[in-house]
């Protein structure tokens, strides 16, 4: 299939592509990388009268530290963010999540902010940014703000961005000293999507677990957090037990669907076959790092 | 129809200018505008990795891109990396080790390696099938695609 015609605006600044957005109305898209909406056009999924692209907008592909925390340009390239030296060293978690998206091709052109801004209930990204507590930039013509990843992922492709916003930039808090991380990801071949994957961060202070951060990704219609298992964990060490008490946590807090690739029943045990993998290498990682 | 834009785009090494409507895809305008039709078609939604070119030197699926995103870019594809007779390594490594049947990926898979060499280290056979994994190939069953890499990646020394 080839898409259906479009008028197309190059935006070269973030005024003049919300300016083009506002004008449009909702009838308009913007277009990143595109590895998301383009296989939507081609199959006439979506048919948008405007595309705006946002690449040539200069000053958004960018990794760079401050004091508290990591910030992360929303047309950085997953492959940038694979690759970042900054990532590597602040939040090795995220890394190690970037190789499982998708293929080197896609990761090359595919953004940030896109990605984010899609939804996909079963991508890495939108984990990543619930597990790292991140804070989304928007602006739009009415002015800028900004949006905790907590509140941004509304259901499946559906995330709380009006028509003329546009995701700038993520800021990702620093990890506390003494933390651990563990990823673990099943998929029908590497780099397709997570029929379930799990991202951990344990924080451990004299032996016990003093903070804990569980997401899972491709187990219902968003990303999430599993708070509740998360918050079994705090002050104890990691052990069978508290490890089992989690694993039941994540599994009673997800709401997996059956489709071609896998049974709800499939996921549900592989999300807390996954998330005792996940804590074991979090904890080890934690208490390694402490010793 | 959309009004076309006037595009300039360096294929291979030469400039080409056309006028074309903002929804014809990087693919054919390669295919059609230009007539290299060594980058082939498949899926047309990112999946089978046939329609893989390099833009600016990276990797990309020319399907998932619009030809006016290539206004002002460097295009390279199959066509650039050798001719019968004058094969690059990675060509000749390919024939050497029956690395195709039908050929139909092999455009693909041949500008995904040549990416994917620079980019990574490939210290494995794993890592080599890891990369080629948005490779669809129905013929080989990627046997000797993996050793045909391997040889060049081992014999290229420095990658490793």
């Amino acid at each position: 299939m080839k898409p259906a015609s479009f008028e197309y605006i190059v935006a070269d600044s973030l005024e003049m592509a919300a300016a083009a957005l506002a004008e449009a109305g909702p009838d308009a898209k913007i277009i990143a990388g595109g590895q998301s909406l383009v296989p939507m056009l081609n199959f006439r999924l979506l048919r948008p009268s405007i595309l705006v692209d946002i690449n040539p907008i200069a000053g958004l592909a960018f990794v760079a530290e401050t004091a508290n925390a990591i910030r992360v340009g929303a047309l950085t390239r997953h492959h940038q963010l694979e690759t970042s030296p900054v990532i590597a060293r602040h939040m090795p978690v995220l890394s190690c999540a970037m190789t499982h998206v998708a293929h080197l091709a896609i990761r090359n052109r595919g953004t940030i902010g896109g990605s984010l801004a899609h939804g996909d209930p079963a991508a890495e990204l939108p984990m990543m940014a619930l597990l790292l507590d991140a804070e989304l930039h928007v602006a739009a013509t009415a002015g800028k703000r900004t949006i905790a990843a907590r509140d941004f992922f509304l259901d499946a492709l559906t995330v709380d961005l009006g028509p003329d916003d546009i995701v700038t930039e993520i800021a990702l808090p620093k990890l506390p000293p003494g933390t651990g991380w563990g990823f673990e990801e099943v998929a029908r071949r590497h780099g397709d999507f997570a029929l379930a994957a799990v991202a951990v961060t344990l924080t451990v202070s004299d032996g016990t677990i003093a903070q804990a951060r569980i997401a899972l990704t491709g187990v219902g219609p968003t990303a999430l957090r599993a708070e509740t298992a998360e918050s079994r964990l705090i002050g104890h060490p990691l052990e069978a037990d508290m490890t089992s008490s989690a694993i039941d946590a994540v599994r009673a807090a997800i709401e997996p669907e059956t489709d071609l690739h896998a049974s709800a029943d499939y996921r549900r045990h592989l999300a807390g076959v996954l998330t005792g993998r996940a804590l074991a290498a979090a904890w080890r990682r934690a208490s390694a790092s402490a010793a | 129809m959309t009004k076309p834009r006037d595009i300039a785009v360096r294929v291979n090494g030469n400039v080409h200018q056309a006028a074309v409507e903002p929804r014809l895809l990087l693919a054919d305008f390669l295919r059609q505008t230009l007539g290299l039709t060594g980058t082939h078609v498949g899926c047309e939604h990112g999946v089978c990795g046939a329609c893989t070119v390099l833009v600016d030197g990276d990797s990309v699926r020319s399907c998932l891109m619009f030809a006016v995103q290539a206004d002002g870019r460097s295009v390279e594809t199959v066509e650039s990396l050798g001719s019968i007779g004058r094969m690059n390594a990675l060509q000749q490594s390919f024939h050497e080790h029956h690395a195709l049947q039908c050929g139909f990926c092999t455009p693909g898979m041949l500008m995904t390696t040549t990416d994917l060499i620079r980019k990574y280290p490939l210290a494995t056979d794993d890592d080599i099938r890891e990369g080629l994994s948005g490779n669809l190939c129905r013929c080989t069953g990627y046997e000797h695609i993996v050793k045909a890499i391997r040889a060049v990646v081992g014999k290229s020394g420095g990658v490793r």
